[in-house]
């Protein structure tokens, strides 16, 4: 202990705990940080997941519907009839005026039930509909009753209708299925993510086909097979490169290519898969060439040396033993194409549709275009359905990515 | 009478891009024997090895020159296809490495991509055979299924040499092939040295020099990337000809 100087280990000490502290505190803030954006998510989504209904019965009378051309009834008034039926206390025209406490979707929904039993003519049917967005918002306790009828969405006349029908027992509040079963529309309570859900497949279901087949394909030719050379050097670093070029200007390339130049379809997942495979591509390369490098050289030296070719040991032997790297960063990539909005939007995948598509070639939206028109949007009910959409987007992703670890765990090797 | 090479090295010249690393090497492989490449690291010894089945093809950069013959033919001819020759001489590296599969898959593996079996019970008895003279049968017979990386050092060195001889080559290169082992299992892998010279010409590399002494029958020294000495094992470990071969045998040197 000749040069034993106490003051130097004391610093040496204070410095470790100094950087500890840093770091728990760094981690302690992300989480923070995390915890603030889900629990704001939840907060504010969490009343999207449910759905005021009301259950009314819909006098059908042959006035309204001709049973020879049903389709062309006029069920809008069959609706007002209904609310006459149900507010007997008020004056006709005031009831009648009520039935904009149903969902716009009411007089559909009633027509189909009508075309599915044309017996139904003549007497009346009860359902269960959707309330427009407004008294979902009552129910939910988000418009304050106490605030000067001037300023308020809905008057007291309006609510104290819905809480006679309320104290008849005819309100209930649902999970909302309709989430995630409509299509997009205008009006809140009928919105759902189909659109956007099937939308957002197609494109990543399109992105995956390309993607994989061609990273894995120009990951092995120059991990395995390319001359190391300055060509390939610069391939390299163009690809890293490119894995680092900013999503929009993906966007704008396609644009440009495939709408402009190739004709595509605007608007399609199709276009939106091959903009996203764009993106991706870098990712799964540098993800499989990161895989196919921890390859340990001793296997490839044991299949050379008893003659395999060099095609036989990429194929039996580091390709196989690479995969589960591979899985996981192309796993990664796609969820990171999945949450890609900017490209979208270039493309025109933001477009209102109250259809979802049928084939990947039709106009769609994705989920997060569709949390951008819903964030866009006035009305007070996609509020919360924005929030909610981003939790759905938000599972998805953490789904994908418990994939990507669970395949992770399971099929590393051991040397 | 002077038996025919089975391997002749003439005038080996090796170049890792600007760097020599053999120069000039004339050695002859006798068939049925068991031929040693001694010498300090980094002499060139394991360089000369990979120049026997053309591994050192698949390093960016190697320069061979000169002329090797496998029976009088030239393995550096363009029409020899290194693919081939691969199986024609087998290799068995210097840390274990079996592949993450089966044991049978292991040995299965080389006779399949040649072709060498003609349906499921030839192969049968392609494995059994070559892990019989690996000496490995008897220890593995009953779970040929499960993983070659699941064995001891030992035996999955055994394995790689059962791999190695399931191609049937006719020369087996051993790159220090002990040098990961224990004194039990270095005396096993040894003893199937022995063995496997009634069949094959063998080579191997070694840094053990009573290694060299117990299992060849000519032992080569290399220092420096030159062939220093080539001659009968007793001869080179009991009178040297050259002074640095004295060196090196008497630890003055590497």
């Amino acid at each position: 202990m000749a040069h034993f100087n106490p003051g130097l280990l004391r610093r040496r000490k204070r410095n470790e705990v100094v950087l500890r502290g840093l770091g728990f505190s760094a981690l302690a803030l992300a989480a923070l940080m995390l915890a603030l954006l889900v629990g704001s998510l939840v907060s504010t989504g969490w009343q999207a997941f449910t759905q005021t209904h009301i259950r009314i019965e819909f006098p059908v009378s042959a006035e309204r519907v001709k049973p020879d051309d049903i389709a062309k009834g006029n069920f809008r008034a069959a609706v007002q009839d209904a609310m006459q039926a149900a507010l007997p206390g008020l004056p006709a025209p005031e009831a009648r005026k009520l039935s904009a406490m149903l969902s716009n979707g009411a007089q559909f929904r009633l027509r189909d039930v009508v075309l599915a039993d044309p017996a139904l003519i003549g007497g009346s049917v009860a359902l269960t509909v959707p309330v427009s967005d407004p008294y979902d918002q009552l129910n939910k306790g988000l418009i304050d009753r106490a605030t000067p009828e001037a300023n308020r969405r809905l008057k007291d006349a309006e609510i104290a209708a819905f809480d006679t029908l309320a104290a008849e027992g005819r309100v209930s509040r649902p999970l909302n299925w309709a989430l995630l079963t409509n299509a997009d529309s205008r009006f809140p309570e009928l919105a759902g993510l189909r659109g956007a859900l099937v939308g957002s497949f197609y494109a990543l279901a399109t992105c995956f086909l390309l993607a994989f087949p061609l990273g894995i394909g120009a990951a092995v030719y120059l991990e395995e097979f390319a001359p190391k050379n300055r060509l390939s050097d610069i391939i390299e670093i163009n690809i890293n490169n490119l894995a680092a070029v900013p999503s929009v200007v993906f966007g704008l390339l396609a644009l440009a290519v495939f709408l402009g130049w190739f004709g595509m379809p605007r608007s399609s997942p199709f276009v939106g898969g091959l903009t996203l495979a764009l993106m991706t591509l870098p990712t799964i390369i540098i993800a499989t060439r990161a895989a196919l490098k921890a390859v340990p050289p001793s296997i490839r030296e044991a299949a050379l040396g008893i003659g395999a070719s060099r095609q036989q040991v990429v194929f039996h032997h580091v390709l196989p033993l690479a995969m589960p790297g591979i899985m996981t960063g192309t796993i990664i990539g796609l969820a990171q194409a999945l949450g890609e909005t900017a490209p979208l939007l270039l493309i025109g995948m933001n477009a209102f549709l109250t259809a979802s598509p049928a084939t990947p070639f039709d106009a769609s939206t994705a989920l997060p275009t569709q949390i951008f028109l819903w964030a866009d949007s006035p009305e007070r009910g996609f509020a919360s359905r924005t929030s909610a959409a981003i939790l759905v987007l938000l599972t998805f992703l953490a789904a994908m990515n418990a994939l990507a670890i669970f395949l992770r765990a399971r099929f590393e090797r051991k040397w | 009478m002077q038996t025919p090479s089975k391997i002749s090295a003439q005038g080996v010249n090796v170049h890792y891009g600007t760097t020599q690393a053999l120069q000039d090497v004339s050695v002859e492989i006798a068939p049925a024997t068991v031929t040693a490449f001694i010498g300090p690291s980094g002499c060139g010894k394991s360089t000369f090895l990979r120049c026997l089945n053309r591994m050192n093809d698949t390093i960016v950069g190697c320069r061979v020159e000169g002329r090797i013959t496998l029976d009088g033919q030239d393995i550096y001819a363009p029409s020899v296809d290194p693919v081939q020759l691969r199986a024609q001489v087998g290799m068995v590296f210097q840390k274990p490495n079996p592949f993450p599969k089966s044991i049978y898959e292991n040995v299965a593996y080389g006779p399949r991509i040649h072709g060498l079996a003609r349906g499921r019970a030839d192969l049968d008895e392609i494995v059994e055979k070559s892990l019989r003279r690996a000496a490995l049968w008897g220890e593995v017979k009953d779970r040929l299924d499960a993983p070659g990386t699941g064995l001891s050092g030992g035996q999955q060195q055994r394995l790689c040499i059962a791999r190695a001889i399931a191609t049937a080559p006719e020369v087996l290169l051993m790159d220090e092939p002990c040098s990961a082992l224990d004194p039990i299992a270095t005396a096993q892998v040894e003893e199937l040295i022995d063995e496997l010279r009634a069949t094959f010409a063998v080579v191997i590399v070694t840094h053990s020099m009573q290694q060299a002494a117990r299992v060849s029958q000519k032992t080569a020294f290399f220092h420096l990337g030159s062939l220093v000495e080539f001659g009968e094992t007793g001869q080179i470990f009991t009178t040297p000809r050259d002074p640095r071969t004295e060196s090196y045998i008497t630890g003055r040197i590497g």
